[in-house]
């Protein structure tokens, strides 16, 4: 076991939004987390980096246990170290080009020389299909382009898993495709990712694990066959269904 | 125009300049500087939300701007010698030039630092900087570009500011003026005259202030 989550909770003001969630990820495993909005799931995935503070919670990540309702700032920073974050808007450093984007972890965060965290930052840019646009600025480039290079920039880091917070749902539907295929062929590469989204294809195609959550609750958890072909909860099923009549 | 003016201002344009050059300029450049430092900490405190100091930023704040800069060149310079504090007329001019313009530019900044999105900091945190490395390496860069086109006018009224400290007897461009005024009595050429010059500094800044701008823009990110 990789990464062990235990009764995470997390309440804003009078909202209870995560009610005591729990998640086992192992190396190479690809969770896609659904539910409707307003079920968490963000949240949650926020919460084990730290963005959020979790009112209680903990996470065994290799071994180290993490209080997800309070850290000191070095092991946040250890454990941030070890993990990537993909976000919904992207959030590339507007002020710094493409490469610089992806290097700057590198050589600021961790004191890479120059040239090393270069020769990274291009590998991990072509491996995005990015390596044309090394030095153009994050607002020359499409939503999908700005992805793609978010991702680079967190495979820049080594993590051993790659949070991503609907990596598509800012993307104009044409440019979907380009940030699925990445992750599907980091998928296919053994990277362990958690993944929030509302693509249903890739959660049934390229993940290995489906969390369903809704209310702040896990309705269901399940590896991803498994969950589309026999989903045991009533909510479940409706859930599946309405997603997949929309999508025709 | 009769010959008697002309020759007046032509005898004093180029003293008037002088002193604008030697006295004008660098208590503007100097107090500008001063007010930027002033405004970084004060803004910096306030957008990180330390205590106590955040209250006294605050007070810095509405006091000065509460308070005509006129009065305050006075309490300084004529005030304070009477509980001791003695100061030379141009440091002391730089000093109240400088805490003033900075109340004005700490919220400048503040606000420019504020329009900074949250997700650049947290990005930031998720690629393993610290605070301070993403405030040096993406925050205040950032903000000092959406600050850059309001600092310069800043830059631009403190240059007639400065025309103040004549109040405070520094012998500056302005009050040049006044003393060649004195003895020839052509208060409306002189001081038009005196008035073109700051024109001609002011049109230098903005035009300064535009080429900053343009390279700014250069570097990407918001084109708008």
């Amino acid at each position: 076991m990789m990464l062990d989550i235990q009764n995470v909770h997390k309440r804003f003001q009078d909202t209870e939004v995560l009610r005591g969630i729990d998640l086992q990820v192992s190396k190479g495993d690809v969770v896609a987390i659904l539910g409707p909005s307003g079920s968490g799931k963000t949240t949650f995935l926020r919460c084990l980096n730290y963005l959020e503070r979790a009112d209680q919670g903990r996470m065994i990540f290799d071994g180290e246990t993490f209080d997800l309702a309070g850290a000191t700032r070095q092991e946040i920073a250890r454990l941030r170290k070890k993990t990537a974050f993909v976000f919904q808007n992207y959030n590339l450093f507007q002020n710094k080009t493409v490469l610089q984007n992806v290097t700057l972890g590198l050589t600021v965060g961790s004191g890479m020389p120059r040239a090393e965290a270069k020769e990274i930052g291009q590998e991990m840019l072509r491996k995005v299909g990015m390596a044309d646009k090394l030095n153009s600025y994050p607002s020359e480039l499409s939503g999908g382009q700005q992805q793609r290079v978010a991702i680079a920039r967190g495979l820049a880091t080594r993590p051993e898993i790659i949070y991503f917070d609907e990596p598509t749902s800012a993307l104009d539907p044409e440019l979907i495709g380009e940030v699925l295929s990445v992750m599907r062929q980091l998928a296919e590469e053994g990277m362990t990712m958690l993944v929030v989204t509302h693509e249903m294809t890739f959660a049934r195609d390229v993940s290995s694990k489906v969390m369903f959550m809704e209310g702040g609750n896990v309705i269901e958890s399940a590896p991803s066959a498994e969950f589309f072909a026999h989903p045991q909860q009533q909510r479940t099923r409706e859930f599946i269904q309405n997603i997949l009549n929309a999508g025709q | 125009m009769n010959e008697r003016l002309w020759g007046i201002l032509v005898d004093s344009f180029p003293k008037l300049l002088g002193y604008g050059i030697r006295v004008t300029i660098p208590l503007t450049v100097l107090s500008f500087a001063l007010a930027l430092v002033i405004a970084l900490i004060v803004a910096l405190i306030q957008y990180a939300q330390v205590k106590v100091l955040r209250q006294i930023c605050r007070f810095y704040i509405w006091i000065i701007r509460g308070t005509p800069l006129l009065v305050q060149l006075y309490i300084v310079f004529f005030g304070l010698p009477s509980v001791g504090v003695v100061l030379e007329a141009f440091p002391a001019a730089l000093l109240v030039l400088g805490f003033n313009e900075g109340a004005y530019m700490a919220e400048t900044m503040r606000g420019a630092l504020e329009s900074v999105s949250t997700g650049q900091v947290e990005a930031g945190y998720c690629v393993g900087m610290n605070y301070l490395q993403i405030m040096i390496h993406v925050v205040l860069p950032q903000a000092f570009r959406t600050a850059f086109p309001t600092l310069g006018n800043s830059m631009i009224s403190m240059l007639k500011e400065t025309s103040m400290a004549a109040t405070i007897t520094v012998m500056e461009m302005f009050r040049q003026a006044q003393v060649i005024n004195g003895r020839v009595y052509e208060s409306l050429g002189l001081y038009c005259e005196v008035a073109l010059i700051y024109l001609i500094f002011c049109t230098l800044l903005t035009w300064i202030q535009r080429r900053g701008e343009k390279k700014l823009a250069s570097y990407g990110g918001k084109r708008k």
